[in-house]
């Protein structure tokens, strides 16, 4: 028997140092969803995404509201992408560069998904909680208010009120975060329903705690995993939104462009043998959607406590 | 069930009353109107119009003519950009249209992708399964609008199969492509929930207790197992259902098949208000009373459910 009397120290010094920490349930699922190879993958490619947002004008030659002179006219030939005249993506019909409009279009799109499923969170955590705790006639209200609004179509009064009151960020936020929290106030409201009659709800109740302090304090930190794994399933569906919006010419205005606006030019124009204006906001459309649905599954997957 | 199904009706009647009212205070919020133009009329002749469709009435006097029309006339009113048609034959042209590459693209959507989730499940883990999950996976993220563009790229640029556009009653070949793009997304995620949904069913007690029997596997998946396997499916049916018609706008745009969703955006962008709320109002109820079929369905397919 031969004991390394240096690893024996080194194990007792460590056995001496602090207690082993437990493993929080946090812990387990930031674990969990670290082994999950397609929701890493997913992540990096968003963090990819997000990156080139955040930095791509710094690349680009051209500001995205610029025509380029030279190529006019004849966008299919002289406007293909090549990094000679610093239009990495080529030009769109009018030669403005692809290249520095694609980063635009990404922040607007990245920005409309993530302040529409913001207000959805905030707005429909509130809202389920609320009524879930509230229970009785508030919730019967509460809900039943849910359930006319949710069988109104809501693409037609968006598109209503982009036509209305004129077509601005503003009203694009309104109209989508009007509509978001709908579904996210159904599900946080269940759960709150399941949590509320647990013993540490009913222990601060004796307490003596205010409603609205148990909310805050003990059934929204409880409901924020669901929520969490239901706002990065809004998120592309917000951008979806949007793109659909913009595809209809009711979205953003230009000079600013997003992806739903940059695809439809695509579209409108491919005949013309200029692919590239179909091509690049369309990948980074599509990757990014996978890049959401990836993290959704494997948020879900990490944080679902049926699971363990 | 009667009575819940008629006090799902009941709650309709609010919500098509509350989507009316919301049109009409929109309406009266929103700067300009239908007769507002570049050149601005003179205003005797604009109090004669606004006089003539009403418009100069107070609010709830509005509200209540159109309320009395649509509920004893059936009548949506006229057209206010389009003087010599009314909102109901605008409907009557595009809606059949509409109906029908719709309710195909929700048939294909529910056939192919029940039926490619539950190979995908009875083959679980084999090539196959792989096959369907990535296909789904794939189409998952091609909505309407950016199918609609690659369809017309390859079938019509490319192989030159395919119109381009157009709508014809008689020939399916124009009903192809806007089809396949609507569908695409929705037929996916029916594949992706139907296989999820029938793993879990596949491996309860009453399909080992109908293998145990010896009963042959097919017998096994569609007769013991495909019913408890549908329900989450049907739960989702009613979203879908709402996208077909939604989708319409964008492929009545991008193909010209002229349906209601062209109807609308034009009406939209005409400020037709007419026209705008009687679309808004048919999608509205047609959306209530196909949520509350598919409840009826969910009570009928699983006997646990009562109301």
């Amino acid at each position: 028997m031969v004991i390394d009397p240096r690893k024996m120290q080194s194990l007792a010094a460590r056995m001496a140092g602090d207690e082993v920490p437990g493993r929080s349930p946090w812990a387990d699922a930031r674990r969990r969803f670290r082994r999950n190879k397609a929701a890493m993958t997913g992540l990096a490619v968003l963090a990819l995404v997000a990156l080139f947002a955040l930095s791509g004008n710094l690349f680009a030659r051209w500001s995205h509201e610029e025509l380029d002179f030279s190529v006019m006219g004849q966008v299919a030939t002289a406007g293909q992408p090549s990094l000679a005249n610093g239009h990495y993506f080529g030009t769109d019909d009018l030669g403005r560069d692809l290249f520095a409009r694609t980063v635009q279009g990404t922040r607007i799109s990245l920005l409309v998904g993530i302040v529409g499923a913001g207000i959805a969170v905030v707005a429909g955590t509130l809202f389920g909680a609320i009524a879930g705790y509230s229970g009785g006639r508030t919730d019967q209200v509460m809900m039943r208010t849910v359930d006319i609004l949710m069988s109104i179509p809501y693409m037609f009064v968006l598109i209503l009120l982009l036509v209305m009151f004129g077509r601005s960020m503003t009203m694009l936020f309104l109209g989508i975060g009007l509509i978001s929290w709908l579904d996210m106030a159904r599900i946080v409201r269940g759960q709150t329903l399941s949590l509320k009659n647990r013993e540490f709800i009913e222990a601060a109740r004796v307490i003596g705690v205010p409603a609205w302090r148990i909310i805050g304090r003990h059934i929204v930190p409880n409901l924020l995993g669901v929520v969490a794994v239901y706002a990065t399933l809004l998120v592309p569906l917000m951008i979806l939104t949007e793109s659909f919006i913009s595809f209809l010419g009711l979205g953003v205005q230009e000079p600013l462009t997003s992806w739903g606006a940059l695809i439809a030019e695509g579209a409108g124009t491919m005949g013309y043998g200029t692919l590239w204006q179909l091509a690049f906001p369309l990948f980074f459309f599509v990757v990014t959607m996978f890049g959401f649905f990836f993290v959704g599954d494997g948020l879900r997957d990490a944080l679902d406590p049926k699971d363990r | 069930m009667l009575g819940y199904v008629i006090r799902r009706l009941a709650i309709a009647i609010p919500t098509l009353l509350l989507l009316i009212v919301l049109s009409f205070v929109l309406m009266h919020l929103a700067p300009g109107g239908p007769f507002t133009q570049e050149r601005a009329l003179p205003p005797q002749v604009l109090a004669n119009l606004n006089a003539k469709y009403g418009l100069d009435d107070p609010l709830w006097r509005q509200i209540w003519n159109y309320v009395h029309g649509v509920v004893v006339h059936f009548d949506f009113g006229p057209s206010f950009v389009y003087p010599d048609r009314t909102v109901n034959q605008l409907i009557a042209d595009g809606f059949p249209v509409t109906l029908t590459y719709g309710s195909l693209a929700f048939l294909a959507a529910v056939t192919v992708g029940v039926a490619l989730g539950t190979l995908a499940a009875v083959r679980h883990n084999g090539w196959l399964d792989y096959l369907a999950v990535g296909v789904s996976i794939g189409a998952q993220v091609l909505p309407n609008f950016v199918m609609a563009p690659i369809l017309v790229l390859v079938f019509t640029l490319w192989l030159r199969l395919l119109p381009g556009g157009g709508w014809s009653f008689s020939d399916p070949s124009f009903w192809i492509m806007p089809v396949v793009a609507l569908s695409t997304s929705y037929m996916a995620s029916i594949a992706r929930i139907t296989r999820s949904s029938m793993l879990e069913v596949l491996g309860s007690d009453h399909v080992r207790t109908a293998r145990a029997k010896g009963m042959p596997e097919h017998r096994v998946v569609l007769h013991h197992a495909l019913r408890p396997a549908m329900l989450p499916v049907i739960s989702y049916l009613g979203p879908v259902f709402v996208s077909m018609i939604t989708g319409s706008v964008v492929i009545d745009i991008y193909f010209s098949t002229g349906g209601i969703g062209k109807a609308f955006v034009d009406s939209a962008l005409n400020r037709d208000y007419a026209v705008m709320m009687g679309i808004t109002i048919l999608v509205g109820a047609l959306t209530i009373l196909f949520n509350l079929l598919v409840d009826i369905l969910y009570a009928w397919i699983d006997p646990k459910i009562r109301y």
